[in-house]
């Protein structure tokens, strides 16, 4: 059954696809699960969905309450989608040098915009949501990155569908970032099959994404359990970028290059599998297409290009 | 046996300002220890003083995070490469603001 009663209602379900012509062998196979099906077009529309609805739940959030999450990133348009049709007024404060076709669409969703300073960076940006908050105290927070709804939408939907459609699934492979979908699919596969691979890609930014003054600004989202992993890789700009045109080009699959950071180490685990004589079902999660990510111009070009192109921008 | 080490911006001033060094041993462990004989200081920014890595310090062997590989035991081999990384999940704005916001 395709036919659902309201948008909200057509979050989740994504279909899973074979890539026959990217796996290694007919008993080593990957599988991509198409996290750019949803509403607005990401796996955040799960995570959007399940925090308001938890807000809800717990009394946190009742109608026209406003909502205030600081991104610009795919969770402040999934937020801006249930908010419109929940019926809340959502801020988004974000630095002012983020691309505009995000704006755009924060703006045709009805959500407000608070810019901070791009000079001044992080810093500047938590002084200015500190002073939001502090003129606001009945503004609700979803905060993603200590958020346990974020992890159980994951455990609740993705997880098991999954699993329903790969009961012989042996590794899942998706990106870091908050930490929720790892959290919430590993914690699920973990109970239900035997000997599952948790394998984590975590993107590696330029260096202008680390320049800390010291090691203890640093940072671990709260979700975040080492113990639910199995492996964790670190995946370069070009390698992303490599493996973005590769879906495209041998599977006629467009996916934004966290996706292609993501396939990078799907395949690694994949080949392995391979040198050591066992099947294997790899499945991997495509979190958005690529469709946000064209005005980079990274789709084009050379690698060394594309790399320049996204030199000092979070990617993924 | 030679290592490569690519080394973040925040350490450069232990190594005269170089991106990359290269280092001797079996382990990470070992390999730290050369590092700090040629670069005084340097081990004890990533290593607490329990002798574990850093909460914030992310290492990885040939793109693989060495906390999945046996952390300071994890073993080298001649031409492996090392990066050192601060810990800094994507959307560096978000979650420093949310962080600021929720009191954290």
């Amino acid at each position: 059954m395709a036919r659902y009663d309201s948008l909200l209602d057509a979050t989740g379900n994504t279909p899973l696809i074979g890539l026959p012509r990217l796996s290694p062998s007919p008993e080593v196979r990957l599988w991509a699960k198409l996290e750019d099906r949803n509403p607005t077009g990401s796996v955040k529309d799960r995570v959007a969905l399940w925090m308001v609805r938890a807000a809800e739940a717990e009394g946190r959030l009742r109608p026209g309450d406003t909502i205030l999450e600081p991104t610009s990133g795919n969770t402040g348009i999934g937020l801006a989608m249930v908010a419109k049709l929940r019926g809340y007024r959502l801020v988004c404060v974000m630095p002012e040098n983020v691309s505009s076709e995000r704006v755009t669409l924060l703006r045709m969703y009805g959500a407000e915009i608070i810019f901070s300073p791009a000079q001044g960076g992080s810093n500047k940006a938590v002084a200015v949501a500190k002073e939001i908050a502090a003129e606001h105290p009945d503004w609700v927070l979803m905060y993603q990155y200590g958020n346990e709804a974020n992890a159980r939408a994951h455990y609740e939907t993705t997880g098991p569908e999954l699993l329903r459609d790969l009961p012989t699934l042996t590794h899942f492979v998706a990106g870091l970032g908050t930490t929720g979908t790892l959290m919430g699919v590993g914690r699920y596969l973990r109970e239900k099959v035997e000997g599952v691979q948790i394998v984590a890609a975590e993107p590696r930014y330029g260096e202008l994404v680390y320049g800390l003054r010291n090691l203890d600004e640093g940072y671990v989202p709260e979700l975040y359990d080492a113990s639910v992993l199995t492996r964790r890789f670190s995946v370069g700009t070009q390698d992303a970028v490599l493996r973005t045109r590769q879906l495209v080009d041998v599977e006629g699959l467009f996916v934004g290059f966290s996706t292609g950071a993501v396939l990078h180490a799907a395949l690694a685990v994949a080949h392995e599998a391979v040198k050591q004589g066992k099947p294997a079902d790899v499945a991997f999660l495509v979190a958005d297409g690529g469709w946000k990510y064209l005005s980079t111009g990274a789709y084009g070009g050379t690698l060394a290009d594309a790399e320049n192109a996204l030199e000092g921008q979070l990617w993924a | 046996m030679a290592i490569d080490v690519r080394v973040p911006t925040i350490l450069r001033s232990y190594t005269g300002g170089a991106k990359a060094v290269t280092g001797a041993g079996d382990t990470l462990a070992d390999l730290l220890t050369d590092l700090d004989r040629q670069f005084p200081g340097f081990r004890e920014r990533l290593i607490t003083k329990e002798g574990a890595l850093h909460r914030f310090v992310n290492v990885y062997v040939n793109d693989e995070d060495v906390r999945f590989l046996g952390a300071l035991d994890a073993k080298l081999d001649d031409g492996d490469s090392v990066t050192i990384l601060p810990a800094v999940a994507g959307g560096a704005f978000a979650f420093a603001a949310a962080a600021a916001l929720s009191g954290r």
